[in-house]
């Protein structure tokens, strides 16, 4: 633990080859916590098989709110070490972590005894076995919540919850394996223990960055969605499949990509909020899709859960690189909204900021999440519930005189919908006149670009453009976005402790530029640190296209799928005011 | 069809008054007199139908009827008709494009859309050839039709658009001549009522890059066997079809897509009582 002033938390990583159970190990553990009344945040790396690949369960827990990891591991607990060297170097471990490991099981891969941490042998095998259904996953629960100091009521409160379906066997066989690992621990020094907490823990609430957006698109008013799974964004689909119904909407399963945002900007026009969610590969096939809606001014929003790329790239894992394709991949010119998520909870308000965005507006809004937060689970406190609902400006009584593309000063034309007497329109991917028709004419074009261009240039995106934190003025600003914001703020809140005044700008939108905004906001600046898990620079170079930065810049960036941590960014800070 | 409702609209009354971008004597325009014939026949109010086509020459279709229309982009008027359906069931809707739109690019939206059975019509006016880039084979071509693009001909099989549609479970499989306006529409008309997929290829000649299918007139013919309901038998027939049949060659009984939005509600606060823990 790097600073236990500012976020007495523990670092724990449960490591099994896939079916080993140790997901399930983590997610018992985050729930025991939360009743505990502790905060927490649960990431994953896993291999790409489905059975029996590595895996490894990376929970961060707290008495205070928790959104990014941390530098270091203090305990690394495994049930075997199948594949383990595979994602060894996405487990960073100091000299005072903990390694605890069945010998039966084979060698501790050398990348992670290099960090000289102690290790400490327990039989997790033979401990599971000795007890009738026993799994080795219940025993590292045990080892693990004993280690940090979580008492053994809530963990078996959780075990009654997840398998009483189970029978009472299985029960059981589960609350003596994790005794049986509780035990084991009484031996074994551990480096932390979290500080409980005696808050109030009623309201507490456990979610997924994909399950909060597919929530915050619900609430935002999405009530059609289009389908196609894709790792690592299924999850925001198979969230809103059950859920949409409740509500009055419906969820269709398509044949591609291509069919999905077809599908979403078809139920648009038909008068549904519509949304479909992907990730890299299929928003590049989307592409043409989204331009279609830009042309014809039909509201849809697209959901892009970022994994390695190019190509097929590193599906399991999270890089920030979908920025330049979601920016730039329309052709031709096609003013769009681009959005980003800021952490696991903010999945929820950008989702829904985003609805209301491109429902306002009659255009295309791209909202970029990544696996790090769409697959991460968090216990936060109750989202305050904000009033951003999908409001379209809908015709309902036209005229003769109508006209579905008419120039306004907005850039906002007043729409029809199917059913309605008189409104009768075609909507079009070619360039058309006011009325909608077809028209190659110069001037249409010129006007309709403009009123396309100004209905998103001018809008009124209020505070919400990015996480401003810091004093006015301030001469030093780290500039970033999307799931790297938490540990740059992490990083700034320990600069700030040792008196070093640094400023968050985290942009939650990317597109379009709004450069009065972003002035203001590096007002006096004369360092500028850029962060992104890009490899390169595309965050630095949207910035450099968009906007002037003041003073000096840096950039501060690797690919995924390694999480930028706090420590890092107080590192380079330093290493940078030290010039 | 009762009196009234024949009555409440004439064909005229579905036509914008644009002029199409369609060479003079294409068989499309036989197409559009037919598609307004069918609905004026069943009465619909214009403002209740959505036509929705893809890119070509036969997909500027929507823009020339006085209906809700979507002339989308290559290949995925399918799938944009499948939203508005399932967001708006009330709705008539009209998927309409051509070979290339429908069977090339599009082709996995219509196998899709075949075995999705939602209700609604696709019309595919097949000329054989892509018009509005001059010229090219497209999927039903004959494999030695000579192209500057595929000289001496693709040397491939034409696929067979009925066929696929019914492996793939279409419920209402029809082909038409354009030149028969009448019997056009009212086979368009029988689609339009009969519940699911319903799709109608509609023999519809190019006579600028295929004036060869000038002989289509001559050549097509009436099936001479009644149309099935039983898949088995509509295969056998269509697979020794000389692709000059027409009328209804299959006419299912399969449910069609159930799925549609419902009636909002109000449910969020009971919705997010799952994340509480």
């Amino acid at each position: 633990m790097t600073n236990e002033d500012l976020n007495p938390s523990v670092s724990v990583a449960m490591v099994g080859s896939g079916g080993a159970g140790v997901m399930t190990s983590g997610n018992m553990m985050l729930e025991a916590a939360t009743k505990a009344g502790l905060y927490g945040l649960m990431t994953r790396t896993v291999g790409p098989q489905i059975r029996g690949g590595e895996a490894a369960a990376l929970l961060r827990l707290s008495s205070k709110p928790v959104h990014c990891v941390d530098d270091t591991f203090d305990i690394l607990v495994a049930v075997d070490w199948k594949g383990a060297e595979r994602f060894a170097g996405e487990v960073p471990l100091g000299s005072n972590s903990l390694i605890i490991t069945d010998p039966a099981t084979g060698d501790i891969p050398e990348n992670l005894t290099a960090s000289g941490a102690r290790v400490v042998e327990v039989p997790i095998g033979e401990l599971a076995a000795a007890v009738d259904g026993g799994r080795p996953n219940m025993v590292i629960l045990g080892l693990v919540a004993s280690l940090i100091g979580l008492n053994e009521e809530p963990i078996n409160k959780i075990i009654a919850k997840k398998l009483s379906k189970k029978g009472d066997t299985a029960v059981k066989a589960s609350r003596e394996a994790v005794s049986a690992g509780y035990e084991a621990a009484a031996g074994i020094k551990s480096p932390v223990k979290v500080s409980s907490s005696t808050s109030d823990i009623k309201d507490r609430w456990l979610i997924s960055g994909n399950q909060a957006a597919g929530f915050g698109a619900l609430r935002g008013g999405i009530r059609f969605v289009a389908a196609y799974p894709i790792t690592p964004a299924t999850e925001v689909l198979e969230w809103m499949s059950p859920n949409l119904p409740k509500v009055g909407g419906t969820l269709v399963q398509a044949e591609d990509e291509l069919a999905s945002i077809n599908m979403a900007i078809g139920a648009s026009f038909g008068g549904k909020p519509s949304l479909t969610a992907t990730s890299g590969p299929g928003l590049s096939l989307m592409m043409e899709g989204i331009g279609l809606a830009v042309s014809s001014e039909t509201p849809v929003v697209i959901v892009n859960v970022m994994r390695g790329g190019p190509s097929t790239g590193v599906p399991t894992k999270s890089e920030q690189t979908d920025l330049n394709i979601a920016v730039y991949g329309l052709h031709g010119d096609a003013p769009h909204i681009v959005t980003a998520a800021t952490s696991v909870e903010d999945c929820i308000f950008t989702t829904q900021w985003s609805v209301h965005l491109a429902e306002a507006m009659q255009t295309a809004a791209i909202v970029l999440s990544d696996q790090f937060m769409g697959q991460a689970s968090t216990i936060i406190d109750p989202p305050a519930n904000i009033s951003f609902m999908a409001q379209r400006l809908v015709e309902k009584e036209p005229t003769a005189e109508y006209l579905r593309y008419a120039v306004t000063t907005t850039g906002v034309s007043p729409m029809t919908l199917p059913g309605t007497p008189g409104g009768q329109y075609t909507a079009d991917g070619l360039e058309h006149n006011p009325k909608g028709l077809p028209s190659t004419l110069m001037e249409d074009h010129r006007d309709q670009m403009d009123k396309r261009d100004r209905k998103v240039a001018e809008f009124d995106y209020g505070n919400h453009w990015a996480d401003v934190e810091g004093e006015d003025n301030c001469e030093l600003v780290v500039l970033t976005w999307g799931s790297t914001t938490n540990a740059v703020r992490e990083g700034i809140e320990r600069l700030n402790a040792e008196g070093i005044a640094c400023k968050l700008v985290a942009m939650r939108l990317l597109l379009p530029a709004v450069p009065v905004q972003f002035n203001h906001a590096l007002k006096g600046a004369k360092r500028i640190l850029v962060v992104e898990q890009s490899h390169s620079g595309q965050f630095l170079k949207l910035l450099r296209a968009n906007y002037d930065m003041p003073g000096e810049v840096k950039s501060f960036r690797r690919p995924g799928p390694l999480i930028i941590r706090p420590g890092e960014i107080v590192d380079t800070i330093k290493a940078w005011s030290d010039q | 069809m009762n009196e009234i409702t024949q009555k409440k609209f004439k064909a005229s009354d579905y036509k914008t008054n644009l002029k199409p971008v369609w060479c003079s004597g294409c068989g499309d325009y036989h197409v559009l007199m037919s598609v307004t014939q069918a609905f004026a026949k069943l009465g619909l109010d214009p403002e209740n139908i959505a036509v929705i086509s893809g890119i070509g020459c036969s997909s500027r279709i929507p823009a020339y009827t006085n209906t809700y229309g979507f002339h989308t982009i290559h290949g995925r008027g399918l799938a944009v008709a499948t939203g508005v359906k399932v967001a708006r069931p009330e709705l008539t809707v009209v998927a309409a494009g051509g070979d290339g739109d429908g069977f090339s690019i599009g082709g996995n939206h219509f196998l899709h859309a075949c075995r999705r059975n939602a209700d609604m019509t696709y019309i595919v006016m097949d000329n054989e050839v892509y018009g509005m880039t001059k010229g090219q084979p497209s999927p039903t071509t004959d494999p030695s039709w000579d192209s500057a693009l595929s000289p001496g001909g693709t040397g491939l099989s034409p696929f067979h658009p009925l066929v696929i549609a019914l492996a793939s479970g279409a419920n209402f499989i029809a082909r038409t001549f354009s030149g028969d306006i009448k019997g056009t529409a009212s086979v368009i008309a029988d689609a339009i009522e009969h519940p699911g997929f319903s799709f109608v290829q509609i023999l519809s000649p190019c006579v600028t890059f295929r004036p060869d299918q000038k002989a289509w007139k001559q050549q097509v013919h009436k099936a001479m066997v009644e149309e099935t309901s039983d898949p088995a038998r509509a295969a056998r027939r269509l697979m020794s079809d000389d692709g000059f049949n027409t009328g209804v060659l299959y006419r299912g009984i399969r449910e069609p897509y159930r799925f549609s939005c419902g009636e909002e509600k109000g449910d969020i606060e009971e919705i997010q009582k799952q994340f509480e823990v």
